[in-house]
Parts: structure tokens; sequence; C-alpha cells
């Protein structure tokens, strides 16, 4: 395929523990394509935020990549050292985090934080750089940009600290920007606008991105692609609109069927039953059998066939057999 | 019969001033936030009956006034013809507020550590000096869990599993409100499922009446009854759940429905909305939402709308048809 900006091939993160060694990202392959967007869904603990973390190259010791490849715009970037992928980072990867008031230093005024990351990544001079922190704030909505480059982050709203951060993390002109949950700590309302915002940004200027959420709403609306996850594992990848609406893998369709748009109101919610389990109880074979409605003994003996980035959707040996 | 509860006029306001000392050596004047302004709103029996607004609206204050966890500033609530601010007895007081249970947001921070599920569950009762023999196991059965957990700590449990035991302590009491503060906003899609699958169970089996305070409309569309619609700490819209999601009247009700995403909205584009929630210490005059709103009048900028019937249920804006 042409245009591939990230290409993950059998990624695994291995965390070592007294437990014994956690997966909490197993065999997962994904592509995203020049101005794309790949949503990322997933419960807490399905290994959505590892994988992104495992991309950007931020995973906390003692968790790391121990098997598959990540290419980056035809470069593998897993395998680069501390400081050549700080290069990478910022200037070709941009991030954008959950807590915005986290992501930005305190003490700093943000124009200060925006002409960093564009001197240090890109060739011009300071007041260039400054120039252009002022036309990167205006193009995210912040009013009085010239004057508010001055001010600190405490002084923003939460609203327009998330675009205090999109400005930062496109300002260095990076072909992927991975975000990380960037509407959850937001209201509908302010949530709309900062979605918007990185639909638009995107477009204009192709970057791909990797959105990490747990709102299916969210990625209806913006994504192209979804990759749905469970227990570390690719559950079903495929474009958005088939797999919201005619979901093949079992976790996908008890997933939608439980979200309370599908009822329609009055009715009862379809429950998947149990919890997902933790990463040091992994059940044998398929993760999901023990919560799945039409598993058979395959499923408790074999781990569920691993989704290449080519292959059919969903990864279960019965996939599309129970109706939605 | 009467409403379970009738709020009246509810007023609460936050003082927020800087301290005394530095009020005076820099010439600040007072700030008060006022959290909840003028509300007024009736919940009936064995109904539910949802709070929807974003942060900073006032959904969690009234909460908390309605559970006695803080006083208004002004107005009066009624909780089963009892004004507990004017009642001279003091045992009816008590008898009415045994009645009211509240389940919280995070289940991880409302259940102590230290305590087994048993005595968790048992202490609305035990704490009256009612005796509980056997309550515990009975509740936790009636929640989906194991009557053996009652000897297990809280965190041996997963977050729905929490949430549950927290529902089990709110039925101890035998309560005729449960107030739920975002009772499922930290739990995952098919755990929220579960619990609010619970929730309606209970509603009937022991005719309980929820005030379901949210800002997931989803939800809220899901659950409720009636929906009121709070906005810097005022409430702009009530109606019939079927009649405000299909056709809402005030401007910001539409923009809160046409902003939240959809299941179905694949490329849908939004006109974002305009503006942020303004600053609640120092709110627009006249109608709150009018800076943002996309139908104001002049008259908006100086008057505030009252509530008024309109259709199926109350709207505050004079553009409302």
């Amino acid at each position: 395929m042409t245009d591939t900006v990230l290409k993950v091939v059998n990624l695994t993160v291995k965390i070592p523990t007294r437990q014994g060694v956690l997966r909490p990202v197993d065999k997962l392959s994904l592509e995203i394509a020049k101005g794309k967007i790949l949503g990322v869904v997933g419960e807490s603990g399905a290994g959505k935020s590892m994988t992104g973390n495992a991309v950007i190259g931020l995973l906390d010791p003692p968790a790391h990549i121990s098997g598959g490849e990540i290419w980056l715009n035809g470069k593998r970037i897993d395998t680069l050292t501390r400081e050549p992928m700080r290069a990478v980072r910022g200037k070709q990867i941009g991030m954008v985090f959950q807590d915005p008031l986290t992501s930005l230093n305190p003490l700093l005024p943000i124009g200060d934080q925006l002409t960093e990351t564009m001197l240090e990544h890109l060739d011009i001079s300071a007041s260039e750089a400054e120039k252009r922190a002022i036309a990167a704030l205006e193009e995210v909505g912040i009013p009085g940009a010239a004057e508010r480059i001055k001010s600190y982050p405490h002084e923003f709203s939460g609203g327009m600290r998330q675009r205090v951060v999109i400005a930062l993390a496109l300002c260095a002109e990076p072909s992927l920007v991975v975000a990380d949950e960037p509407t959850t700590a937001l209201d509908v309302s302010v949530q709309a606008q900062i979605i918007a915002l990185l639909k638009r940004l995107c477009a204009e200027r192709g970057t791909a991105i990797m959105l990490i959420t747990h709102d299916m709403g969210v990625i209806a609306e913006t994504a192209d692609d979804v990759a749905v996850m469970y227990a570390g594992r690719m559950a079903e990848l495929g474009p958005v609109r088939d797999v919201l609406t005619r979901p093949t893998h079992p976790y996908t369709q008890g997933l939608m069927a439980s979200t309370p748009l599908a009822a329609k109101g009055g009715k009862r919610l379809n429950q998947i039953p149990g919890a997902m389990p933790r990463l040091t109880e992994l059940p044998a074979g398929c993760a999901f059998h023990p919560r799945c409605p039409i598993a058979k003994d395959k499923c408790r003996a074999d781990p569920a066939p691993t989704l290449g980035a080519g292959d059919g959707r969903a990864a279960c040996w019965f996939a599309g057999e129970a109706g939605p | 019969m009467s409403d379970l509860v009738e709020v009246k006029n509810l007023v609460r306001d936050f003082d927020v001033s800087a301290p005394w000392l530095n009020r005076v050596l820099e010439r600040k004047p007072k700030a008060i936030l006022q959290a909840v302004s003028n509300v007024s709103f009736n919940i009936a029996r064995n109904s539910v009956y949802a709070l929807v607004g974003e942060s900073g609206s006032g959904k969690s204050t009234i909460g908390k006034i309605i559970v006695g966890l803080l006083p208004p500033t002004a107005g009066t609530i009624k909780i089963d013809g009892i004004d507990p601010a004017h009642e001279p007895d003091k045992a009816k007081i008590a008898a009415m507020q045994v009645g009211i249970q509240m389940i919280f947001q995070d289940p991880y921070a409302s259940l102590n550590p230290r305590w087994k599920v048993g005595d968790i569950i048992a202490e609305p009762v035990t704490a009256r000096g009612g005796k509980a023999d056997g309550l515990a196991q009975k509740l936790l059965e009636q929640v989906g869990l194991s009557g053996a957990d009652v000897n297990k700590y809280p965190h041996e449990f997963s977050g729905g599993q929490r949430q549950r035991i927290c529902i089990a302590r709110a039925l101890a009491a035998e309560p005729k409100l449960i107030v739920c503060d975002e009772p499922t906003s930290a739990l995952d899609v098919s755990v929220q499922a579960q619990v609010l699958n619970l929730m309606s169970d209970l509603r009937e089996e022991f005719g309980l009446t929820y005030l379901f305070i949210s800002h997931d409309l989803t939800i809220v569309q899901h659950m409720a009854d009636t929906v009121g619609v709070l906005y810097l700490g005022r409430l702009i819209e009530e109606a019939p759940r079927e009649a405000l999601f299909a056709d809402p009247k005030h401007p910001y009700t539409k923009m809160l429905l046409e902003a939240a995403p959809k299941l179905d909205g694949f490329g849908r584009e939004v006109e974002p909305p305009k503006g942020e929630i303004p600053d609640p210490i120092h709110p627009p005059t006249g109608c709150a939402y009018h800076p943002r709103c996309p139908i104001a009048v002049d008259r908006c900028t100086k008057e505030r709308p009252e509530m008024e019937q309109k259709g199926k249920g109350r709207v505050a804006c004079f553009l409302a048809v």
C-alpha cells in the first residue's frame, strides 16, 4: 500500500513482574495511511494506551517491546535508541494526551513551549518560531493569540488548554499524531469543538491520526478505520462503518449492543457477563471465551487467530456466526 | 399522592473569596459563586428524574442538598411532605433521611478499604442501632454477587462489582429515594450496561425513585422518565424523556443533543458549538446562555427568562416555541 505512514507488525509488549511476564499488547498489527484516522477502542486494560505509548517510544520500564516491528514512513523506529527516537518524537510524531494540564509545563508560558519545540526540530530562527507559534495558536482557535503566548497554562480553561496541546503536537508538522483519549476530560460541547479541530487540521495537512478512546460515538463520527482491542489483542479491525454496523467478533457485537444508544430507550440493555480478565489471570485459549455466548471447545483450547494487517476482520474462530 | 420530592426556588451560594487579610490588603471584593440559582422541580414517586448538564452546571450540588450533605442558601426542599429546615419534630426528619441514600461516582473512593464488605453494606442499619443479621448476604445476592463475599475487602472486587456493593449499601436502609451521582461514568461500557440493568430491576422490585445525575445524554435517554437540563446553576428545560429528545425547545438543549457523538454518525460534520461555559462567579446578565446562543435577541441580554410551560415540558427561553 502506498502512503502508509504508520505500520505496526506483530507488536508485542511485555512487562516482567513477580507474578510472571504480562503481555499488555500481544501480536498486534495495524496500518494508518496518510490523512486517515484510525480509532483504537477497548475497555480499560485492553492495551490501547500501551500500544500508543509503544508507538511513540514512551513505554515506562519495565514494560518493553519484546517482538514485532514499528515502521514510520518506511523507517523502522522501534529499534532506535534514545537520542534518535527523541528526534523522531515531536518532529514526526505529535502527541495529545487526556489531561492537558499534565502535558504542559506549568512554569513556562505557552509561547515558550511552542517555540522550544519548533527550535528543537525545525531549522528556523527564534523570531520566525514566535511568528509561527502565534499562527499555530490562531489556527487552533485561541482568541488574541499574540497576547496569549505570554500566558501560563493555568490561565486557560480545559478546552483552551487542549487546543494549546494540539497546537504543540502539530507545530513541528508531524506526519502522525497519537491522540490518547483527547476529549475524555472535556464537556460534550467542548469535545465537539476539539474533535472538529483535530479532523480539520489533519485533513488540511494530511496528518495521520491514531485516536485512542473508549467512546464508540467519537469513533463513529471521526475515524476512517477502527481497531477493537480486548485483553491486549486485536479483536476486530476494519472500516468504521462495517465494524460498527455489522460487527463479526462476538465481543464487538456485545459491546455495540450494550451501549445505551443501541437500546433506544426503555428496553433492557444487552450485557456481556463478567468483566475483562486481569493480565495476570488470562484464561487459556481465546481471552474472551469465558464471556463469549458462542464459545466452543476450540476457543477454550486454542488462542484466537492473530489478525495480520491484510487479513479478515475478526480474530475469532467462529466470526460472524452469532447474529448481532 | 403528592410528589416524593418537591424542590422550590432552591439557591446555593459558595463563598470563594480570597482570605480576609488578602481581601483587605489587595482591596478585592467578596466573590460569591452561585452554584444553584432559583431551581424548582418535582420528582414523582417511582420515577427516574435525570439532571443533565456540563461541568459547573450545579447538578451535583443539587444532589448533595437533597441528600442533606449541604444546606441550601435559600429555597425549600420537601421530601415526602417534610421540609427538614422547618420541621420541628426531629424524629420525623430522621425517619425521612433514612429513606434517602446516595450512590457516588467513584466506587474506588466510596468504600472504606479497611472494612469488610458485609460491614460496609450493613452500616446504614447498624449506625442507627438496628440489627442487620444476614442482611448483607441477602443484599449481595440481590445485586448479583455471592453471599459469601461479606468477609472480603473492597480491593478484591472489580469496578463494576464495587458499584454493586455501593448499590447494596444504599438498599440496606430500605430507601424511597436514591440519588445517583454519575453512577457509571467510572465504568466500562459492558460493565455499565450490567449496572444500569440492575438499577432498572431494583427500581421495579422495591418501588424506588431515582434522582439520576449525569452528563451522558445516552444514559439519560435510556434511564430517565423526566429530564431536567441545567446550565450554569439554572434549570433551563424540563420535559418527559421522549418529548425532550424528540423536540428540544431550549437552544442549549438543542446544542447539547447535536454535539453528543452518535453511533450512526459516520463522517457527520457537526457545526461545533460556539464558546465555552462562562465564568460562574461573573455570570452573563439576563439569560446565562445568551453569549453562546445562535438566536439571542436584545431582550436575552437584559432579562432572565423564567421557566414556562411550553408543549409537554417547561422551558426558560423567551424565544422557545
